[in-house]
C-alpha cells in the first residue's frame, strides 16, 4: 500500500479542475514522473505558489468538486509522483475519484462541517494528517491540536487501496 | 416501480456486483481509444506481458487530439496507438487522413447503438448517449481494464430528468440550451448521475443537435446524457442497420425497449419550458457562469474557433456559414474552423462551406480536437480571448493565460463579424 500520513496542504477552493491539477500541454508526457514539476501549475487560488508549496506535502484538504472536467489520470499520477496519495474534500467528480481509487490512492468525502472545521482549525497550521484504513479514522494534529474523524471508505474502494489498484484486481476477479 | 433506461442498459449487461449494492460490474460494447489516454494503458498492459484486447471488434481507435503531429513526443503517442492497432488487429483504427474527433467519427461509423455499453478515456464520452447507450468517460486504469476484459465499474445510475417543453426559437440551438441547463444544475449538480434529457424540444432534435446536449453533461458533473431512441436514432443509424432489420418500423420496436418506464424512480425530475430560451454564452472560468449573449454583447474576443466534439459536425458548420456568408471577419479577430471528420469536411466542402468561410476570412484546419484543450492548431497568447463552440472555459484551458467564452456556431459566426459578442442575425428578437 502507498503512504498516507504526512503533511497537509490546504486548498480553499471549489470546483478545482483536472486541467489545473496538470495542464493539458503536459499530456504529451508518457511517464508519470515527468508530470512532477507541473502539478497545480495553473490551480487559480490567491496566494497559492506551486513552486513552494507543494514540496514535502502527502495529503490535499480542499472544498466540492475536487477533480472536476477531464478524466485525465495525469492528475492522480501528477498528484502520486509528488508524494501526495490522499485528498479530502466534500465531494470529488466521478471520474477522478474513481482514478484515484484506480491507482491504489485514497479520494475520502467528509461533510461540509468537517471539512469547514479542518480549514477554520488547521490551516496556516504546520498540520499532518493520518490514514487508517483498516480502522477508517483520519487523525488530524497540529502542535497540541489533535482530533479524531470516523470516516467512510467503501469495501470495494479499501479493496482497490489494498490490491494496489484496479488492474490488479480485475485481472485476478475477471 | 419502473426502471430507468439507465437501469434496463445496467441490468442488461451486469457481470456480478462484487460487493452488493456498492458497485456494478459491467460487460462493455465498445471500447473507444485516442492517442493521450491510450498509450499509457498500452505501456501498462505490455509491461504486465498483457498485451492483449477482449475482443478487437469492440475496440475502435484514432488519432485525434495532436494530429498531425506537432512534436516527437506526440509522434511517439500516436506510434504506439498504431502499433498497438496493428498487433492486436485493431481493423476499426483511424489514422491520419481518416482521423477525426472521436466523438464526432464514432457515432458517424455507426459505432454506437441503443443499449450499449461505452466507455473511453475521455470525459466527453457522455456524448453517445445521445443515441440512448450508457456511455462515459473514464480513465487510463479503467480504460485499461476495458480493453484487457471488456469489463467496467460503475456505482448504480441514479439518473436527473429533465423535462424540456415548449420550441426552441429561432436562432437558438442545443448548445444554448446545454449552457442554460449547466447554468441550472452548476458544475457540480449532476456528479456521479445520468442526465435524462426528454420532453418535445428533443423530440424536434436532429442527432446532432442531441450530441452536442449530451456531450456537454458531463459539464454539469454527469455521467452519461441521455435521450430515447426514437425514429431520428433509427434514420441516423439506417445506413448500419438495414440489413438486421426489415424495416425502420420493425428497428424502432426494438430499441423502443431502451426507454425509461413511466413510473421510473428518478433522483430528481425538472422541467422547464424554453420557448423563451435565448442565445447564451458563458463567462469567467466554470461552464456554468452563463449568461444571455445579450447580456454580453459588446465584449471584445481576439480568436474565433467552431469545431471540437461539441460543435464541429455539419449541422454547426451549415449554420456558422449562413451567418458568414457575403461577410468578412472583422480585421480584430482570427477565426479558426475545424471540421469534426473528413466526411464533414468532404460534405462542407461539396456544399460550398468551406469556401464560406474561407471568404470570410477563416482558416480551416483538418479535423482534431487540438485547440478546444491548448494542445495545437490555435493556442491562445496570455491575456488573449476566444469565442469558441467548444465545451470547457476553464482558465487556461485554450492556452496559458487564456479566456475562453462558449457558445453556439451562430453566436460565434456573428461574433467573428464584429469581433465582439453579438448574437446572431438568425435570433430575431
Amino acid at each position: 500500500m502507498k503512504n498516507f500520513k504526512g503533511k497537509v496542504l490546504f486548498l480553499d477552493r471549489s470546483d478545482i479542475n483536472t486541467d489545473e491539477i496538470i495542464p493539458a500541454k503536459y499530456l504529451t508526457e508518457s511517464s508519470k514522473e515527468a508530470l512532477k514539476p507541473f502539478l497545480l501549475e495553473d490551480l487559480e487560488l490567491a496566494g497559492f505558489n506551486p513552486r513552494t508549496d507543494i514540496k514535502g506535502k502527502a495529503v490535499i484538504v480542499t472544498r466540492a468538486n475536487f477533480g472536476c472536467g477531464s478524466s485525465r489520470e495525469h492528475a492522480p499520477w501528477a498528484l502520486e509522483v509528488n508524494g501526495i496519495n490522499v485528498v479530502l474534500a466534500e465531494n470529488f467528480a466521478r471520474i477522478f475519484r474513481q482514478n484515484m481509487y484506480n491507482c491504489g490512492m485514497m479520494a475520502i468525502e467528509l461533510p461540509k462541517e468537517q471539512i469547514d472545521m479542518l480549514f477554520k482549525k488547521y490551516s496556516g497550521k504546520d498540520c499532518e494528517i493520518e490514514v487508517d484504513l483498516a480502522k477508517s479514522i483520519i487523525t488530524v494534529a497540529a502542535g497540541s491540536d489533535k482530533d479524531q474523524l470516523q470516516v467512510k471508505i467503501a469495501d470495494f474502494d479499501k479493496c482497490l487501496v489494498e490490491a494496489g489498484g484496479w488492474v490488479e484486481y480485475a485481472d485476478k476477479n475477471y | 416501480m419502473g426502471k430507468t433506461i439507465a437501469q434496463k442498459i445496467f441490468d442488461r449487461h451486469l457481470v456480478n456486483k462484487p460487493f452488493g449494492d456498492e458497485i456494478n460490474v459491467l460487460r462493455l460494447d465498445a471500447v473507444f481509444c485516442h492517442e493521450i489516454t491510450t498509450p499509457i494503458a498500452i505501456n501498462d498492459l505490455v509491461s504486465r506481458g498483457k498485451d492483449r484486447v477482449f475482443d478487437p471488434t469492440k475496440i475502435k481507435a484514432v488519432i485525434d487530439h495532436v494530429t498531425p503531429a506537432k512534436d516527437s513526443k506526440t509522434a511517439e503517442q500516436g506510434k504506439i496507438l498504431r502499433d498497438w492497432a496493428r498487433r492486436n488487429n485493431i481493423k476499426d483504427f483511424f489514422d491520419i487522413g481518416r482521423n477525426g474527433v472521436c466523438h464526432a467519427i464514432f457515432p458517424e461509423k455507426g459505432f454506437v447503438r441503443p443499449g450499449y455499453t461505452v466507455i473511453m478515456g475521455d470525459s466527453h464520452t457522455c456524448t453517445h448517449g445521445a443515441f440512448g447507450a450508457f456511455a462515459a468517460g473514464v480513465g487510463s486504469t479503467d480504460l485499461e481494464v476495458g480493453i484487457l476484459k471488456g469489463v467496467c465499474t460503475f456505482k448504480e445510475p441514479k439518473t436527473i430528468k429533465i423535462v424540456l417543453n415548449g420550441k426552441l426559437q429561432e436562432g437558438v440551438y442545443s448548445k444554448d440550451l446545454i449552457l442554460f441547463i449547466i447554468k441550472e444544475l452548476t458544475v457540480n449538480g449532476a456528479t456521479n448521475m445520468v442526465m435524462e434529457f426528454t420532453g418535445p424540444v428533443i423530440d424536434a432534435m436532429s442527432m446532432e443537435s442531441r450530441m452536442t446536449l449530451c456531450n456537454m453533461a458531463i459539464e454539469a458533473g454527469g455521467t452519461c446524457g441521455v435521450c430515447y431512441p426514437d425514429m431520428v436514432t433509427v434514420d441516423y443509424l439506417w445506413p448500419f442497420i438495414k440489413n438486421d432489420f426489415a424495416s425502420k418500423e420493425a428497428a424502432l420496436k426494438e430499441y423502443s425497449q431502451w426507454v425509461s418506464d413511466a413510473d421510473a424512480e428518478y433522483h430528481e425530475v425538472r422541467e422547464y419550458d424554453v420557448t423563451k430560451l435565448e442565445p447564451m454564452v458563458t463567462y469567467g472560468n466554470k461552464p456554468d457562469q452563463v449568461k444571455t449573449v445579450r447580456e454580453m454583447e459588446g465584449a471584445p474576443v481576439d480568436q474565433i474557433y467552431i469545431g471540437s466534439c461539441t460543435n464541429g459536425r455539419i449541422e454547426d458548420l451549415r449554420i456558422a456559414a449562413a451567418v458568414l456568408k457575403g461577410n468578412k471577419i472583422s480585421d480584430n479577430v482570427r477565426g479558426i474552423v475545424s471540421p469534426a471528420t473528413p466526411a464533414i469536411f468532404s460534405q462542407a466542402l461539396a456544399e460550398g462551406l468551406i469556401a464560406i468561410f474561407q471568404d470570410a476570412g477563416f482558416c480551416v484546419t483538418n479535423p482534431t480536437c487540438g485547440a478546444c484543450l491548448g494542445m495545437s492548431n490555435g493556442v491562445l497568447a496570455n491575456g488573449e480571448v476566444c469565442a469558441s463552440t467548444t465545451n470547457r472555459n476553464f482558465t487556461g484551458r485554450m492556452g496559458k493565460g487564456g479566456t475562453v467564452h462558449l457558445m453556439s456556431p451562430a453566436t460565434a459566426a456573428a461574433t467573428a463579424i464584429t469581433g465582439k459578442i453579438t448574437n446572431s442575425p438568425l435570433f430575431k428578437k
